[in-house]
């Protein structure tokens, strides 16, 4: 195990984390069991006041989520120097087998604790607190993508041994190398550009007609392109928009354009595009609260704030990604 | 716009309830500051030697080789030169000479080395360090005595003093001519303490090094990524270790955060009861008790790490730096140069800020749950 301070935050912070999740989880089954809004007995009543401690409780843990996993990206593209073969994060979450599967379940565990807030702050908008069973349900479900994450930064951490020798992210995104990334590499960057670009315009349309409108369906179907369009988005930097960055045809790393080289620009984009398929689902999600009565009024306007978040995210990373494409000599022709 | 103008009030109303009970808050800060000093001053310690062991490699030869007999150090043989001069890519192939010299009068080590080139030195003179210069008040124009290997003693005149910026790896040193180094150490014409080249592509020393060792079976070549990734990992090592040791001091200060907003005063359980009674709800009044915690947070985290900057780049760590540093009879001075990243930054919030603000949830929570009536009836 390499003894690194940020390693030692990052346990410090997953524990801390843990900790609150689980106290918060286990409050959670209590109020699954006992909620009864009509009851005025004391039970309820403790129940009414714990949910305060709860959101209050999961706001700061998934707070500290993103910190979590920003600093995770950063440690593992720091911990490359000490590694053998390693050139960048990329590198360094492949010299063990829980590097890749942790940074996963981060992004997972960020997306599904950023939605848990919005869901939380749309219930709490209500009186009667419509959501507050699935919400819980919900929360439930986060706990166990929570241990597993724990784990296997743990795991991950335990094991990096300074004396392997893993792969430089070259030979892991390149397109006649095995793995995932090289799966990504070795799409055809046509099929990818065309669905990106089809994509952005789905979402765009469909979005401006929801904030318009305020139609399910277009809410729905921006939702579907927002979160099909993260997939999409990540194909694209693998496949094409890093290129333009490196100026390489063929480099496709997804962690170097994170490095001071390249004006850390990978953490905007990162940024853009979590923050994209946060609100965009989030807003989706929703709307199965469409009927609710009490969610009436409040839950529109909810929806439409989340959607146009969504869209200038996604207007954002477009920019950024087309940035180097319009404003550098360098053209990629397959 | 409605929900940043209720922050900003419920911010206002934090900020003069903080006021009032400076008194109380003041040890908070303290301790507080001094648990963020602590961590700060390793983690900006830690970097910056990090920092300066690349800088200092940054010059040194790409890959040192070094023959081996029996496991141990040998010296290598003007043949080994040659063979290596017919490596393809690589440069400024040339053996080294260097040694370890004890005086006994101080009980230091000093590192004596020959210079690349004998021309730079006139004969009968040395070049030291400025740990040497100040330890033996040796001075430009001083001579210096050395036992050579045979027992009679050879005199060198100090012809030079080393920069001071050189001074974290050149404290102690003395450089000289070969013929000096040869004369003192009995070590013959054509054998050298080890081999020094360069590799024309950075990327190919792992492919050269494997051919070397290919060509001399007997020797042990050493990479300059190699140390340095030795050094960082000690020098991470080191710190982490320390961290690790100082999690008991945050962990006291979790628990005496937590007592600390567990214990609620007269007048701040009758501040809540009134807040409640004029209409406030428990998520209003947690909220400024968390903004209460964020003012708390954030002036000592800045006073910590304004501290820990102090500290170790315009106090040279006086506190710790024995533990991290090591010590030896001729230690060099040095001032490190003053860097601090969002890096450190980060890491340290979450070994500080994330535990306080974690621990005084619950009590923060339960202060903001009190009934109004109660505050009535006090």
């Amino acid at each position: 195990m390499i003894m690194h301070p940020a390693i030692i935050a990052l346990f410090a912070g997953s524990a801390i984390v843990g900790f609150m999740i689980l106290y918060a989880a286990c409050h959670g089954i209590g109020i699954l069991r006992h909620w009864d809004l009509r009851s005025g007995s004391e039970l309820q009543l403790r129940l009414e006041r714990r949910t305060y401690l709860i959101s209050t409780m999961m706001s700061c843990a998934f707070c500290f989520q993103i910190f979590s996993l920003f600093l995770f990206i950063y440690t593992a593209d720091n911990l490359s120097r000490l590694l053998v073969g390693a050139m960048c994060g990329a590198g360094s979450l492949n010299a063990n087998c829980y590097g890749y599967p942790a940074l996963l379940f981060k992004i997972l565990n960020f997306i599904l604790g950023g939605v848990w807030l919005i869901v939380n702050y749309t219930d709490n908008m209500a009186p009667d607190y419509p959501m507050i069973r699935k919400k819980y349900f919900f929360l439930l479900l986060i706990v166990p993508c929570i241990a597993v994450e724990i784990f296997l930064q743990g795991a991950y951490f335990l094991n990096l041994d300074a004396n392997i020798i893993t792969s430089c992210c070259g030979s892991i995104f390149s397109g006649d190398g095995k793995g995932v990334g090289s799966v990504f590499t070795s799409i055809p960057v046509a099929p990818v550009k065309a669905s990106f670009y089809l994509l952005a315009i789905v979402s765009a349309v469909s979005g401006v007609l929801f904030c318009l409108r305020g139609k399910a369906v277009a809410g729905i179907i921006f939702s579907l392109a927002s979160i099909l369009g993260f997939i999409v988005s990540l194909a694209a930097l693998i496949s094409f928009i890093s290129t333009y960055y490196y100026q390489l045809p063929t480099h496709h790393c997804p962690f170097c354009i994170l490095q001071r080289e390249y004006w850390y620009v990978g953490y905007v984009l990162y940024l853009c595009l979590s923050l994209g398929v946060l609100s965009g689902a989030s807003a989706g999600l929703l709307m199965f609260a469409r009927g609710v009565e009490s969610l009436k009024d409040i839950l529109p306007s909810i929806q439409k704030r989340l959607v146009l978040i969504s869209l200038v995210s996604q207007l954002l990373f477009l920019i950024v990604s087309a940035w180097p494409m319009i404003f550098t000599d360098f053209k990629l022709v397959s | 716009m409605i929900w940043i103008e209720k922050q900003r009030n419920i911010i206002d109303l934090a900020l003069s309830s903080l006021l009032r009970k400076s008194g109380k808050n003041l040890a908070l800060v303290i301790i507080y500051t001094a648990i963020v000093f602590i961590l700060a001053s390793v983690v900006f310690f830690i970097s910056s030697l990090k920092r300066e062991a690349a800088l200092v490699l940054e010059a040194s030869p790409e890959i040192v080789v070094q023959k081996l007999v029996a496991g141990r150090q040998a010296l290598a043989p003007e043949s080994y030169i040659d063979a290596m001069r017919g490596l393809r890519g690589t440069a400024n192939v040339r053996g080294r000479l260097w040694g370890h010299y004890f005086d006994s009068t101080v009980g230091a080590n000093y590192t004596i080395m020959a210079c690349d080139d004998d021309a730079q030195l006139a004969a009968g003179t040395i070049t030291i360090g400025r740990g040497m210069a100040r330890t033996l008040s040796l001075k430009k124009g001083d001579s210096m005595k050395f036992d050579a290997y045979d027992g009679t003693s050879v005199d060198f005149k100090v012809g030079e003093i080393l920069p001071y910026r050189s001074e974290l790896v050149a404290s102690d040193l003395i450089l000289l001519r070969s013929d000096g180094f040869r004369r003192i150490f009995g070590m013959e014409e054509g054998s050298y303490s080890d081999v020094t080249l360069q590799v024309a592509n950075r990327k190919e020393m792992a492919t050269v090094a494997g051919k070397i060792k290919k060509l001399l079976p007997d020797s042990r070549p050493i990479l300059r990524d190699e140390v340095l990734r030795t050094y960082e990992a000690i020098f991470d090592w080191r710190g982490g270790l320390l961290i690790v040791i100082l999690c008991g001091a945050v962990l006291a200060f979790i628990i005496f955060a937590w007592d600390k907003a567990s214990g609620l005063s007269f007048e701040e359980r009758r501040e809540i009861c009134i807040l409640k009674a004029v209409g406030w709800d428990t998520s209003e009044v947690m909220a400024m008790k968390l903004w209460e915690g964020a003012v708390i947070s954030l002036l000592s985290f800045i006073f910590g790490i304004i501290g820990a900057y102090l500290h170790v780049f315009y106090t040279s760590y006086f506190l710790f730096g024995p533990v991290l540093k090591g010590w030896s009879v001729l230690y060099p001075s040095y001032q490190l140069i003053p860097a601090v990243d969002p890096y450190q930054l980060a890491a340290l919030f979450f070994l500080t800020v994330v535990p306080y603000t974690a621990a005084t949830l619950i009590p923060l929570w339960g202060a903001a749950s009190i009934d109004p009536d109660e505050g009535m009836r006090l």
